[in-house]
């Protein structure tokens, strides 16, 4: 670990991030950003959960005999965050599934041209 | 899922019998998840999930309108409310004995006590929410194909 | 977890991308668990690999199974875009303190007063449930609205019997 530079877990972090961003604003399929909205999520959480660790800390659980903690703050924040990343993504796949529905795909492209149509 | 392939998973004896055999012990590990989440990890967020995902199990192998049967949606519809419920109510309940919302040291006579009790409250009421969301949301979705 | 992301922006079979987000939810768990962070690892298992996997396999089986067109004339704007801005999160991170380091700044203001303090004031061993539940209850109590509603307004979307109302509604408002 002594090699690397102490932010390189950050900019492994930072690259999957940006993979998620690119899935978001590159592809058409709406099933297919909602992944890459995940992919950027869990980027974030780890992000978050990687400023609060402390070398040679344990999980915050109080019990005797242990002296240094993580941060447990980080923990939970991205605790609800997680829960409420999974309610809303459940909510962009139900207008998935209404969407097609109505337009009968679930490509950017191919709702634009309907519309265009209109 | 589509009502074929409902038909098709009942006639797969293997899952049935495991998944039976399963589904008590996730249930029961949900709930210890919850009781326990005050001395080690766990807590209503992970608990409701884990209960959910019983249902969700039970749901993806019996079918639908069996789990439907098991679970009416006006128990977990209301399920989502209580669970909202309690946890606003305990803050409440601060508010009346005197204290800040949503501060648990007025709920006992001693401030380490009353801090439990909220705690207790408050996370059953975070998981009867997730739980009931969860359930709530799968079965919106599994019951869309089938109309 | 690199490959699988990687894996996931390539390939063509939404099942194939549904399953893989599992696999980084769990590796992203795998991975909370040696940042000491127990409770986190234990709801992304359940939840990020678990139940979101199913909810999306749920919404495949009510839609479609394959990707179908290529979106050539927007992957080269959108992949420099993504680079300017990983570039400058990157400069962004080389003022932040080393992986691991006690000193940083986010554990000198409130966390020792959580971690010293918890144990008097409420007793619980488990100092996150104590943060989650009782310094920090209104974010929490926000949090449990926010599913509160996102379950809502699921059922207010695809909720039963709801379908054939709602386009009759969309038909009048065309008519008048």
């Amino acid at each position: 670990m002594m090699e690397f530079p102490g932010q390189l877990i950050y900019w492994i972090v930072v690259v999957m991030m940006m993979m998620g961003f690119y899935i978001v604003i590159a592809q058409g399929n709406f099933v297919k950003k909602i992944v890459g909205l995940n992919v950027f999520q869990v980027s974030v959480f780890l992000l978050y959960i990687t400023m609060g660790k402390v070398n040679g800390g344990t999980a915050p659980i109080l019990a005797d005999g242990i002296e240094v903690f993580s941060n447990p703050l980080p923990h939970v924040l991205i605790l609800t965050a997680i829960v409420v990343g999974v309610a809303t993504t459940s909510l962009g796949l139900a207008l998935v599934v209404r969407i097609n529905e109505e337009y009968g795909t679930i490509e950017d492209d191919d709702i634009l041209e309907q519309e265009s149509d209109v | 899922m589509k009502r074929a392939e409902m038909r098709i998973m009942q006639h797969k004896v293997v899952l049935r019998v495991v998944s039976k055999f399963l589904i008590p012990f996730i249930l029961l590990f949900g709930l210890y998840v919850q009781w326990h989440g005050d001395f080690g990890p766990g807590g209503g967020f992970q608990a409701g999930v884990i209960f959910a995902a019983a249902f969700i199990l039970y749901a993806l192998i019996f079918g639908v309108d069996k789990t439907r049967q098991a679970v009416p949606a006006w128990i977990t519809r209301c399920g989502l409310a209580v669970g909202v419920f309690i946890y606003a109510g305990v803050g409440v309940a601060t508010l009346f004995l005197g204290e800040n919302f949503l501060n648990y040291n007025a709920l006992a006579h001693d401030p380490i006590h009353g801090q439990h009790l909220g705690i207790l409250l408050v996370e059953l009421g975070v998981g009867v929410t997730v739980c009931c969301a969860m359930i709530t949301i799968f079965i919106a979705f599994a019951g869309r194909g089938r109309k | 977890m690199l490959v699988t992301a990687f894996a996931i922006i390539r390939i063509r079979n939404l099942f194939s991308v549904v399953i893989l987000t599992g696999l980084f939810s769990l590796l992203a768990a795998a991975i909370y668990i040696l940042m000491d962070a127990v409770d986190v690892a234990f709801t992304e298992a359940a939840v990020g690999a678990g139940v979101s996997t199913v909810l999306m396999l749920g919404t495949l089986a009510l839609t479609t199974n394959d990707e179908k067109s290529t979106y050539k004339n927007r992957a080269v704007p959108a992949a420099i875009l993504s680079i300017i801005t990983g570039a400058m999160l990157i400069y962004g991170t080389l003022d932040m303190p080393n992986y691991g380091d006690a000193k940083a700044p986010i554990h000198q203001h409130v966390a020792p007063r959580y971690l010293n303090q918890s144990a008097q004031e409420i007793g619980l061993p488990n100092v996150v449930t104590s943060v989650l539940a009782s310094y920090r209850s209104y974010d929490t109590l926000g949090e449990t609205f926010v599913i509160f509603t996102a379950a809502m307004g699921v059922l207010a979307i695809i909720g039963r019997g709801r379908r054939r109302r709602k386009k009759e509604n969309v038909e009048q408002e065309a008519k008048t």
